[in-house]
């Protein structure tokens, strides 16, 4: 097996010739869209470390016990460690993987790769900017003089280095990355998936285009006409969406540009309930805040009003002069 | 450092961090003192001083007192000139747009190879460390200022794993590797300014901070040390450096 999980061409052709990519209406539930994430598929998370990251979705996607799921993303946060915590996944390809720079090392990152043999597989991070880049480009690779001379480079087989045929100069081909399910949050889109997003757009256009099938949850759902009046934001356009799920504070603990910073009191709390205990503490938090909630909503009471308020307060103050 | 002062360890490294950069430079800076220092520099000397940020922002202007978490955070972009994808700021990288990349460090070698990735045998690491991030990108494709903590245990002969590539195994290997260009200019801690010999590419002493000496700095590094034929003292931190850098990180996030 070619471990750069390389799809053929042909065939990632006909998977999209059979997409409905039709202009329709994809509203539906968090339960519902879950069901595009299936046992053992390859999932492209949106956002960056703890911005924009689609947090509804993977609580979903956990709640359901998923399985054997290999995650990317460009710099992964504490999703990383709940993904592993969970068993959701034993495989995640990423640039740089802890909790905050602002708390050390995970634990539970830790715990998982040094005694349980799962996989951290990492790229440097514009290599995985250009593993999605050649996905949504629909070629095998895409070359880039970043990771040579690195051990970075000697543990990615994947990644061929080769003479370049004009130059001579070496160069390094990284492997597409085509997720069969990307998970991306967004600040509004419409009822078809044309998405706006505020802000740091981090690789999700990219993410968008490479992907099988695109799960949007969104702030807000607006109008096709709201749309249309600012295409220029538009930043994902409907054809590549299958879902979108309405979640206010779908980030939640973590950032949504112009809406909310991230709620650093419960990030702290977590950070140093699962470090200290990474297989008890995690449980403990898994249990409370991602298996014992009826809605998305009794999660965000969970985390309290009073840091909801705050969060937002500072999240909406990147418009104030 | 034996004699008190009145500034931190974390401050003085930053404050020695900000003089390295040059006004009008376009600087690629990691999280950290990084961040902080390049913000230093553009609120005293350096007004024309253009940042960038791996989250995909270019020309920043941070607040003081609203320090980002991360470089990948709304924070960021206040004031900025321009948000990009962070595949296409890091490119800029690779295009050449960036005169010196600024990053923190764990373990470093006599090379200024950096590792962020394993402690012990990768195939069975007795730690494993966060990674990459842009580190990698950042030093392959550009000249790095590195601010870091000097210890023994993070200055060692050869690092378990080069996660971001200084000169490789020294002499020409760094360019023989596939980059042609950039490799480490500076490497700063608390204790001395490091800068690199042009033919083995060995770290070397260029100048001492106040109050220490070259046993010192000897002696907490796992390697031995070359000194330069001149070394200078560093001026110790001004008053306006340490007034600016505290008005900017009022809460010693990362000047603690």
């Amino acid at each position: 097996m070619l471990e750069a999980q390389l799809e053929s061409y042909t065939q990632l052709r006909e998977d999209m010739s059979r997409r409905d990519r039709s202009l329709r209406e994809k509203v539906m539930s968090l339960e519902e869209a879950a069901s595009f994430v299936q046992d053992g598929m390859k999932v492209g998370i949106g956002g960056s470390t703890m911005s924009r990251t689609p947090m509804a979705m993977i609580w979903e996607v956990i709640r359901q016990r998923r399985k054997n799921l290999s995650v990317s993303r460009c710099i992964i946060s504490t999703d990383g460690d709940l993904l592993f915590g969970s068993g959701a996944s034993n495989h995640i390809i990423t640039s740089w993987f802890a909790q905050g720079i602002l708390w050390g090392l995970s634990k539970v990152m830790r715990y998982h790769v040094e005694t349980q043999g799962k996989r951290f597989e990492e790229w440097s991070h514009m290599a995985v900017g250009m593993r999605y880049r050649a996905g949504g480009m629909g070629v095998p690779f895409l070359p880039t003089r970043a990771m040579l001379g690195s051990d970075v480079m000697t543990q990615r087989p994947e990644a061929k280095q080769i003479d370049c045929p004009y130059t001579g100069e070496k160069l390094l081909l990284i492997p597409a990355l085509n997720p069969d399910v990307a998970l991306i949050h967004v600040q509004r889109c419409d009822a078809y998936g044309n998405a706006q997003m505020d802000g740091l757009q981090f690789m999700d256009i990219d993410l968008a285009l490479a992907a099988k099938s695109v799960i949007l949850t969104t702030e807000r759902i607006v109008s096709n006409d709201q749309i249309r009046r600012a295409p220029d934001h538009t930043k994902i356009p409907f054809f590549c969406v299958d879902a979108v799920v309405e979640v206010p504070y779908g980030s939640a603990p973590h950032e949504c540009y112009g809406l909310y910073e991230p709620m650093m009191k419960h990030m702290e709390a977590y950070v140093s309930q699962v470090n200290s205990d990474p297989i008890n503490g995690m449980k403990e938090y898994l249990d409370k805040y991602f298996y014992s909630p009826k809605s998305w909503n009794e999660y965000l009471s969970l985390i309290g009003m009073e840091e909801l308020l705050e969060a937002s307060q500072r999240g909406r103050s990147i418009y104030n002069d | 450092m034996t004699e008190a002062h009145n500034y931190t360890a974390a401050e003085i490294l930053a404050v020695l961090s900000a003089r390295q950069l040059r006004d009008g430079q376009v600087v690629f800076a990691g999280i950290g003192t990084p961040l902080l220092a390049a913000t230093l520099a553009q609120r005293t000397r350096c007004p024309a001083l253009t940042i960038l940020f791996e989250g995909g922002v270019v020309g920043a202007f941070v607040e003081p007192g609203k320090l980002p978490p991360s470089t990948n955070d709304q924070r960021c972009t206040k004031r900025a000139n321009m948000v990009l994808g962070s595949a296409d700021v890091l490119l800029l990288l690779q295009r050449g747009y960036v005169d010196v990349g600024f990053m923190g460090g764990a373990q470093i070698d006599q090379f200024g190879n950096l590792n962020s990735s394993f402690i012990g045998d990768p195939a069975k690491p007795k730690t494993r460390l966060p990674g990459t991030g842009g580190g990698n990108d950042i030093s392959s494709l550009t000249n790095m200022i590195v601010a870091m903590k000097h210890e023994k245990r993070r200055f060692v002969e050869k690092v378990d794993f080069i996660t971001s590539p200084g000169f490789i195994r020294g002499g020409n290997t760094r360019a023989e590797s596939g980059l042609p260009t950039g490799g480490m200019f500076r490497v700063i801690t608390e204790l001395a300014v490091f800068g690199f010999d042009d033919k083995t590419r060995r770290m070397k002493v260029l100048a001492l901070n106040p109050g220490v000496s070259r046993e010192e700095v000897q002696d907490n590094t796992g390697f031995e040390l070359h000194f330069d034929e001149k070394i200078e003292v560093t001026a110790p931190p001004t008053e306006h450096e340490l007034q600016t850098l505290r008005m900017l990180d009022p809460e010693r996030l990362f000047t603690a």
